[in-house]
């Protein structure tokens, strides 16, 4: 009698746990997949079923030279903080890599910190050091500052994957006559490639993505698209929001399929 | 003195010191090696052998001392200027790259053409017998065959010098005493002088012109295999290679003395300390007690253990002491054992005998 | 014995040794320098500021200004929601964690593949389209009312409740991405020993697994309340004014009333709460582990 109980208790309590990880599921999936008829509706309440169909949003969006240059400024400082951040990171990463000393330690939780720190209080900061070098509203100033927090992602990623790469291989090129940097790029970079493309989007990713101190640094000819999403989202609910809205969603969809295709090949290629 | 041939260069190691944290890795170490020598850097692990390997490729830097090949001082040249070959341990083959990429690398590195290098990789990996492997990929490739693929990349640019760092101990017993006998054979062919490390005293011995005994970041003794084997330099040498029982002996009046009688055809100095009769089990054969050329030794038979090829006999001599003695397997009477338990008497050919102290 | 310092060529080996140290240190130096740049001057520069007042005098008045009861508010909501979107994290996250864990292949999978795309998809999109899910008319409202809860639409954005729930959706991955990583390195042969203790399922989850599983979800909830902490977008959307957390007071401080002496200042508080709240956990699961 009593297995009876507590195996009905089992069944019960597990009957519960389906139920509440499929709700959370929905929770956590809902809002990337409402974006997408949103922006097919120039209805400002979405209901379901959609009242409207129409592609007076896109069209919108697609006028707008505002909202097409906030798109050309994000794309582009996301390309380049994809760039730098992936260049100086991966050289960071190695540096700490091979240098097994005191000050390492150091070093690598300096490159954390920017993760720890409130994003709001280096956005301040940063407004407040731009203003003195006339770097406000301007893309190499937004690229340094979303470089610096796409930084810590980046060393993390490709650390891990110097940490399973077999640095031995790199002595042979050396010894074979390669001087160290050949030596890199020959024989550790095609073999860390994975974590490298790895960090290259997620630095990709938190340039695209990121709100608070584009909020502060950014404007006028160099808004990014979340700062001026941000002042729409401020003032009323635009359907065109839900076009950027959408292109974003669809944009980080294949960050994410690319970055995980990389890091499953960096875990095979370790084994 | 140094040596520049066509085919191989000396080399000269000169107080070479290397300290981490207070453990002296290289202690004051000076090594003078032949041209086109076969040199092998034999100890345990600790003992600094593969320190100085790592030395000489330049991945480690001495805190003091020279190295010098055919009389150019490298010990300030970083690794990829010393122009030497070197087999890793692990082998370090490029797994992103094929079988020719691997081979060819260090041939593209130093701007060789296209015509050449494949003639060149061709002719490394027909050395070695994996040309017909030549297009495939690392990673396919058996234990075996990545050791040789490593060889090959080491060979094909024909440096002078090759290092190798235990490179058959990942191999099975009897691949690794087939590459040893390849890796001799090879070395009388190409002609390089060639620095080895190894742990194992038997693979030293077998391919080595001669072997530098290494233990505590200095080198204990240098010599040819026989010279080590039969003319130790005291007992570390004696017990480490090959097998060997040390038996204390004491000293009256400059005589040696075991267990009271005296040992002939040894001289042993005074300051010698602790002398030991080196016993191996080779050298003992059973005698009567009348044999003359012979210093005896009386004990019980303790054990009898068949090995294969050979059988060895353990034998008791009182006050806590034993030696072994190794007879080969042969089936003819005058060649019976003896039985557990049995008395016998031991003889040590007066020209076997020898006595050595510790290492001062 | 340990080279003297005119032994043979000791004195350029140590030379050229020093000098392949800094080419390999200089590798990071320019991301080094970055970080020196972007982050550890400004954020100097603003501890500096808070140090001085509008004239340019040196004072503490821009910290004792928090002590005031408006500020004292703002520490008091922003700690609430934080402790909330914390609590609702850790309940709604652990079983998820869980199942992750001990679910079947294909649903476990979906369940992780899910969690990725949330967390991958920009934090405004997700404000965003949480603005336009919970709003009167929106379909949150659409649902409860069509399935018979409430009879007028309830009002779930612009105020603490929709707050509360962009941050716990946003939060969420951050919440169960380390404590599926600490439960996965739960040797499961521990569960089993307990079996053959005679330990129920229930039971072996609560003695065994729980305890075991306790420092992954330290770690994920300190996490989460720490980033909460500092949160701005989402509170600055999702709030509609009624919801004032420390990082939106920093912000008006900043842009509306260009007093850096207080934006500097709460910025420090702020920093100096985060780093004292990470502080405690380390070192209490610290201690967990040493007493186990």
């Amino acid at each position: 009698m009593a297995r009876l109980k507590q195996n009905l208790l089992a069944a019960v309590t597990g009957a519960w746990l389906y139920v509440l990880v499929l709700a959370t599921m929905a929770f956590l999936v809902l809002p990337t997949l409402i974006v997408i008829p949103m922006s097919l509706s120039d209805a400002r309440y979405l209901s379901f079923p959609p009242k409207s169909f129409s592609l007076e949003p896109f069209f919108s969006y697609f006028a707008s030279l505002e909202w097409r240059s906030a798109t050309g400024v994000s794309l582009l400082t996301a390309t380049l903080t994809m760039l730098l951040a992936t260049t100086l990171g991966t050289a960071a990463a190695y540096s700490l890599h091979v240098t097994q000393s005191r000050v390492t330690g150091v070093l690598r939780g300096l490159m954390m910190a920017p993760m720890i720190v409130p994003t709001i209080f280096i956005a301040i900061g940063l407004f407040f050091v731009y203003a003195r070098f006339d770097l406000n509203n301007t893309i190499p100033g937004l690229v340094l500052a979303h470089t610096l927090l796409a930084l810590p992602y980046v060393v993390i990623n490709v650390s891990a994957g110097l940490r399973s790469y077999d640095m031995t291989q790199e002595q042979a090129a050396c010894i074979l006559g390669a001087t160290r940097l050949r030596a890199f790029f020959d024989v550790t970079l095609p073999q860390i490639r994975f974590s490298v493309i790895a960090a290259a989007m997620f630095a990709f990713a938190i340039s695209l993505d990121e709100a608070v101190v584009s909020l502060f640094i950014s404007g006028g000819d160099s808004s990014t698209l979340t700062k001026k999403m941000f002042s729409s989202l401020r003032s009323e609910i635009d359907p065109l929001i839900a076009v950027v809205a959408t292109l974003m969603t669809l944009l980080s969809i294949i960050m994410l399929c690319i970055s995980i295709m990389a890091q499953r090949k960096a875990k095979r290629a370790a084994a | 003195m140094s040596q520049e041939h066509k085919l191989s260069m000396s080399i000269d190691i000169e107080n070479l010191t290397k300290t981490y944290d207070s453990f002296a890795a290289l202690d004051d170490v000076s090594l003078n090696i032949k041209s086109g020598e076969f040199l092998s850097l034999l100890g345990s692990s600790g003992s600094g052998k593969t320190t100085l390997l790592m030395a000489l490729a330049g991945f480690v830097r001495p805190d003091a001392g020279s190295i010098r090949f055919a009389g150019r001082e490298m010990v300030f040249e970083p690794p990829h200027k010393r122009d030497v070959g070197m087999m890793f341990q692990s082998y370090a083959l490029f797994p992103h790259m094929n079988v020719f990429q691997n081979v060819a690398y260090p041939l593209k590195l130093r701007g060789f053409k296209r015509a050449d290098i494949r003639k060149r990789v061709e002719a490394a990996l027909a050395t070695v017998e994996l040309d017909h492997l030549i297009e495939r990929g690392i990673t396919e490739m058996s234990g075996g065959q990545r050791q040789r693929i490593a060889l090959a990349r080491a060979i094909v640019f024909e440096p002078r010098i090759l290092l190798m760092d235990e490179p058959l101990s990942a191999l099975d017993k009897r691949l690794r005493e087939t590459m040893q006998l390849e890796l001799r054979r090879l070395h009388e062919r190409l002609g390089m002088t060639v620095v080895y490390v190894t742990h194992d005293q038997r693979e030293a011995l077998t391919m080595s012109d001669r072997i530098a005994v290494m233990s505590q970041g200095r080198i204990r003794q240098i010599d040819t295999p026989v010279n080590l084997y039969e003319r130790p330099a005291n007992r570390f040498i004696a017990e480490f290679v090959g097998e060997s029982s040390c038996l204390p002996i004491t000293l009256q009046d400059g005589q040696p003395l075991f267990q009271g009688r005296p040992v002939r055809g040894a001289s042993v100095a005074a300051s010698v300390k602790n002398p030991s009769l080196v016993v191996r089990p080779e050298k003992l054969q059973f005698v009567t007690a009348d044999a003359s050329d012979y210093n005896l030794l009386n004990g019980r038979v303790s054990d009898v253990i068949f090995q294969g090829e050979s059988q060895l006999v353990q034998i008791d001599l009182g006050e806590g002491m034993a030696v072994a003695i190794r007879r080969p397997t042969r089936s003819s009477e005058s060649n019976r054992l003896p039985e557990r338990g049995e008395a016998v008497v031991l003889g040590l050919h007066l020209q076997d005998t020898l006595v050595v102290g510790d290492d001062q | 014995m340990s080279a003297g310092a005119n032994a043979l060529n000791a004195r350029e080996l140590r030379g050229a040794g020093r000098r392949e140290r800094w080419f390999l240190f200089g590798t990071g130096l320019p991301a080094l320098l970055l970080v020196l740049l972007t982050f550890v001057l400004p954020i100097g520069w603003l501890f500096w500021l808070s140090l001085f007042d509008a004239e340019g005098q040196l004072t503490i008045e821009n910290y004792t200004r928090l002590l005031e009861p408006i500020y004292v508010l703002t520490f008091v909501q922003t700690f609430k929601i934080s402790i909330i979107v914390t609590l609702v994290c850790v309940l709604i996250g652990y079983p998820y964690a869980y199942f992750m864990i001990k679910g079947s292949r294909w649903l476990a999978n979906l369940a992780m593949a899910l969690l990725l795309v949330s967390l991958w998809t920009s934090l405004l999109v997700r404000t965003y389209a949480w603005l336009i899910i919970l709003q009167r008319r929106g379909i949150a409202n659409d649902l409860l009312m069509s399935l018979g809860l409430t009879d007028a639409p309830l009002s779930l954005v612009h105020n603490l409740t929709g707050t509360v729930i962009g941050m716990v959706h946003i939060m969420l991955p951050f919440m169960i991405l380390p404590l599926f990583a600490a439960m996965k390195s739960i040797d499961p042969i521990y569960n089993q020993a307990a079996a053959t203790f005679g330990a129920s399922p229930s039971r072996a989850f609560r003695d065994v697994f729980l305890p075991l599983s306790l420092p992954g979800l330290a770690a994920g909830a300190t996490l989460v309340f720490v980033i909460t902490l500092g949160f701005y977008v989402t509170p600055a959307l999702l709030g509609g004014g009624k919801v004032q957390m420390i990082s939106m007071r920093i912000e008006s401080d900043v842009s509306m009333y260009a007093n850096w002496g207080a934006a500097s200042s709460l910025g420090v508080v702020l920093l100096v709460a985060t780093l004292l709240m990470l502080f405690i956990v380390k070192k209490s699961v610290g201690l967990s582990r040493r007493s186990e």
